[in-house]
């Protein structure tokens, strides 16, 4: 098939950017979106122009180093899928294909369609962990978890941390990202001696970076994890609670 | 000869550990602090080791290559993790799980390590759920467990298709709780591009910054390399795009031993490539062997569509040649079979380059709704990327490159030959033999990273308290970035015809060809003579565009394809010495009349570790016996 790829240049956060107009013929529809990004480096770098610089790794949609917004959407048009697992099949023959990068302010551009998203490894360092040193853990089996529960941690801990959600949100808003990890570690029973002040920490590193949440709900659309929003209003009912609860009645449930 | 010094502790194995960590030398809490360690790599052995550091109060640095320490390729493992809980009282044991790995590696790891690995999975499973790992569950809300190829137990854990990504991410917030304790120093998109040693020491790495290509030196009391393992020197493997051995191999440029490069494992079950702009090829766990039946079509020529082929015109091979474990054969074994399949010519799918794995017996017999909840995940990933539907008709699967078993050769206590250089994870040669089991890779790199490197390393620093670092503007450093600032300019003053993927790809086709499932003398001749030709031309033709200074994808692969290059000769004179067939390495001219790996016990029972000398095709030998004291050397029967 043949297409037309409108991509989104920038030699640094400082430079100038711009569209640039490719023509890609050719091309295989079992191929996936960077396998065809793949090609048009191979290309460029022939004819003696830079290739277009992208993250990715995996290529497995795990990793969530990938993630451009193509035609408008964040990680294209298939739902629950990320860039790296998006094929061209997907695609009419003969399109046209805009591809920018993340656009938000607390994930400022390297280059081209990279940029930088380590306000969200500081968002996990203020609280997305249980603090358990190696070594003095108890047996696993000690503590039942309900089979609901465990499932409703993974749903949110499938989170990837691709950025596709704010990159969504017309507010730059991290919310669903910071939700999943607060739902995750707030519903097992592991995660309930930090809940309050893990869930007032994390908010409120989000929003030293991050946009508001407005309730859009353009970010569950875009996610490839399919993270539902459910967990954001989890994430605000603690974050009220947390608020108001005394740390030292922690213990006591209901 | 320099030596390979174990350090495998007396006594009986079940306490060799054990008595191992009474005997080695502590760091008193309060001069931990005093001691600067350099932890490369962040993925489940790197970020464990470095938290697990930071918590014991050590000042660390982190280097990753990636924006993030949660990108690291572990992130991608599936299948889960074994431990010898025996949770499901199916006479597991943590003697067993020893034994299993020992044989699934076909009798060629060392039977010290592979004992405290498996009393320490108990340990891995405890921790990974106290920091809120959602492991599956069953309706009592106990741990579920599965069970994986090699093993008649079912003692695999498991969260969901995700085990790798959980884990990972238990270990990263582990980490991000030391960074913000300000016990780690991270820093992201910092490529370690050589060791620095002084006096015979490791003291340091050196930096190149992705972003703004700097060279930079940092300065440590150790170094621990956890950098994963080198199966992208095929080009096309399970690995991730940028997964390389570049700090492996110059660390063993600069004096470590490299270990039975050639072990490499070429896993069973990956979707089969599509067509020649293939990236990478994609893993579908092996726990789909547990429900899935692999087959082909009995006659060569039934061009049928799956579905309308009859069960007395299907050949499930693996049940056939192997009744006991049927499709729960170890993976080399699996994968073999499926290569003598497709060689002849009884392939599936548009190329021929496939076998089925077929889950309609699964579904007939529990319904598509627990299918669905033990694989969903996966069954959505192979519809994506294939456009079929698994639970329609039968996956097409076909082995490819995943893990390296070889690496840097360590001792019990995981260093190098270089003193105060450690490695950990993929990136050592330790625990798994010639083949590596499903689910024990997970459980190889947290061991090492939560349990046994910060046991051991306080052995080594113990020396040098009161010893201040090595200060960056000393000649070692100053000398190491220099050659690490020529050769990034090299590479971009090339200026010649080819892009460095199309050199790695072809350096992927030799060593699939020759050094890849199936190896011969002739073969690893031709490799032998081939690579070194290619590489030539790598050198003078290849193209880097752009400059040093700024974010720069093709600059960094060339220097990892030049590093690939190498070892790739390293792998294929390994190949070439092990006279013998064992686990992942099959060689031609010994095996049994039935096509089964034929092992010489009485040559080759020993770790092939190797010394650089300058010449890539001329690597120095020395070997470490293996002895076997508490498993009985037998063949492999999984019949």
């Amino acid at each position: 098939m043949n297409i037309t790829l409108q991509v989104w240049r920038q030699a640094g956060p400082d430079a100038p950017g711009g569209f640039q107009t490719y023509q890609v013929n050719e091309i295989s529809a079992e191929m996936s979106f960077l396998e065809m990004l793949d090609v048009l480096n191979e290309r460029l770098t022939n004819q003696g122009e830079e290739p277009i610089a992208f993250d990715h790794d995996c290529r497995e949609g795990i990793c969530g180093s990938c993630g451009v917004m193509i035609n408008g959407q964040a990680h294209g048009p298939q739902p629950g899928t990320a860039t790296c697992q998006l094929h061209m099949r997907k695609f009419a023959d003969g399109a046209t294909i805009v591809v920018e990068p993340w656009r938000a302010s607390a994930f400022p551009l390297v280059r081209d369609l990279v940029v930088d998203r380590s306000s969200f490894d500081r968002i996990i360092g203020a609280g997305g962990f249980i603090s358990v040193d190696t070594g003095s853990a108890p047996d696993a089996n000690l503590i039942p978890i309900p089979k609901a529960v465990a499932d409703a941690a993974f749903d949110a801990a499938a989170c990837i941390g691709c950025g596709a959600c704010v990159a969504a949100c017309p507010n730059g808003a991290a919310n669903l990202f910071t939700a999943a990890k607060i739902s995750h570690l707030n519903l097992l029973p592991q995660g309930q001696a930090e809940r309050w002040a893990r869930t007032e920490n994390m908010v409120q590193m989000m929003e030293q970076y991050f946009g508001s949440c407005t309730n859009h709900g353009e970010c569950e659309k875009a996610c490839p994890k399919s993270i539902s929003i459910d967990f954001i209003a989890m994430m605000n009912a603690d974050y009220v609670k947390a608020k108001f609860r005394n740390r030292r009645l922690v213990s006591q449930t209901g | 000869m320099r030596g390979l010094e174990a350090k495998v502790p007396e006594g009986p194995i079940t306490d060799k550990w054990e008595s191992h960590k009474f005997s080695v030398r502590l760091v008193n809490p309060n001069n931990k602090r005093k001691f600067k360690i350099i932890v490369v790599g962040s993925g489940l052995a790197g970020a464990s080791a470095a938290a697990t550091l930071g918590e014991l109060g050590y000042d660390v640095e982190v280097f990753t290559f990636h924006d993030s320490p949660r990108r690291a390729h572990s992130i991608a493992a599936q299948g889960g993790i074994n431990a010898a809980k025996n949770y499901h009282n199916d006479g597991d044991s943590v003697f067993r799980l020893f034994y299993d790995t020992v044989k699934g590696g076909d009798y060629r790891s060392r039977e010290a390590n592979v004992h405290r690995l498996a009393e320490l999975s108990l340990n891995i499973i405890d921790q990974a759920t106290a920091q809120g790992v959602p492991f599956a569950r069953e309706y009592g809300g106990l741990l579920d467990n599965r069970s994986f190829g090699g093993a008649q137990v079912s003692r695999t854990f498991y969260a969901r298709g995700a085990t790798g990504q959980q884990l990972l991410l238990g270990a990263y917030s582990a980490l991000m709780r030391q960074v913000d304790a300000g016990k780690v120093r991270l820093h992201t998109r910092a490529e370690m591009l050589d060791v620095v040693t002084k006096d015979g020491r490791a003291v340091g790495i050196v930096v190149r910054d992705l972003v703004t290509g700097e060279v930079t030196s940092h300065s440590a009391h150790a170094v621990v390399l956890a950098t994963g393992g080198y199966s992208n020197v095929y080009y096309l493997s399970t690995n991730a795009m940028a997964s390389n051995a570049t700090a492996i191999w110059r660390a063993h440029r600069r004096g470590a031993a490299f270990a039975n490069p050639c072990f490499t494992q070429i896993h069973p079950t990956c979707i089969p490539a599509s067509d020649e702009f293939q990236s990478k090829l994609t893993l579908m766990s092996e726990s789909l062997r547990n429900d899935g039946r692999i087959w082909v079509p009995k006659n060569a020529s039934d061009d049928r569509p799956p579905g309308q082929i009859p069960e007395e015109d299907r050949d499930y091979f693996l049940e056939r040649m192997y009744p006991a474990f049927g499709n729960l054969v170890p993976r080399d074994v699996a994968s073999r079979a499926a290569k003598r399949m497709v060689d002849s010519e009884k392939g599936v799918g548009p190329l021929k380059n496939g076998v089925y794995l077929d889950f309609a017996s699964a579904i007939a017999r529990e319904g598509a709704a627990a299918i669905e909840d033990r694989y969903s995940n996966l069954f959505e990933m192979y519809d994506r990327i294939t456009d079929e539907d698994p639970y329609q008709t039968p996956m097409r699967i076909y082995p490819a490159p995943h893990y390296t078993m070889g690496g840097l050769w360590v001792d019990y206590n995981l260093m190098t030959t270089i003193p105060g250089l450690y490695s950990i994870g993929e990136a050592n040669f330790s625990d798994h033999g010639a083949n590596r089991l499903g689910a024990s890779a997970l459980m190889q790199g947290l061991a090492d990273g939560y349990f046994v490197l910060p046991s051991t390393i306080g052995d080594y620093l113990a020396d040098y308290l009161g010893d201040p670092i090595v200060p960056t503007d000393d000649a070692a450093f100053s000398l190491v970035e220099s050659e690490v600032t020529a050769r990034v300019d090299g590479y971009l003053a090339t200026n010649g015809a080819r892009t460095v993927d199309w050199f790695h790809k072809e350096l992927g086709k030799i060593m699939l060809d020759q050094c890849g499932m199936s190896r011969s003398e002739a073969g690893l001749e031709k490799a032998l003579s081939d690579i070194p030709a290619l590489y030539e031309e790598f050198k003078t033709d290849m193209r880097v565009p752009g400059v040093n200074e700024s974010l720069n994808q093709s600059l960094e692969r060339a220097g990892r394809v030049d590093d690939f290059f190498e070892l790739a000769q390293a792998m294929a004179v390994d190949a070439r010495y092990r006279e013998e067939s064992c686990g992942g390495h099959f060689r031609e001219e010994h095996q049994t009349e039935e096509g089964e790996a034929l092992r010489d016990d009485e040559h080759f029972s020993h770790v092939a570790a190797w010394f650089w000398t300058d010449d890539p095709g001329k690597p120095e030998l020395e070997t470490e016996d293996l002895r076997f004291e508490n498993v009985k050397l037998s063949t492999r029967s999984y019949k």
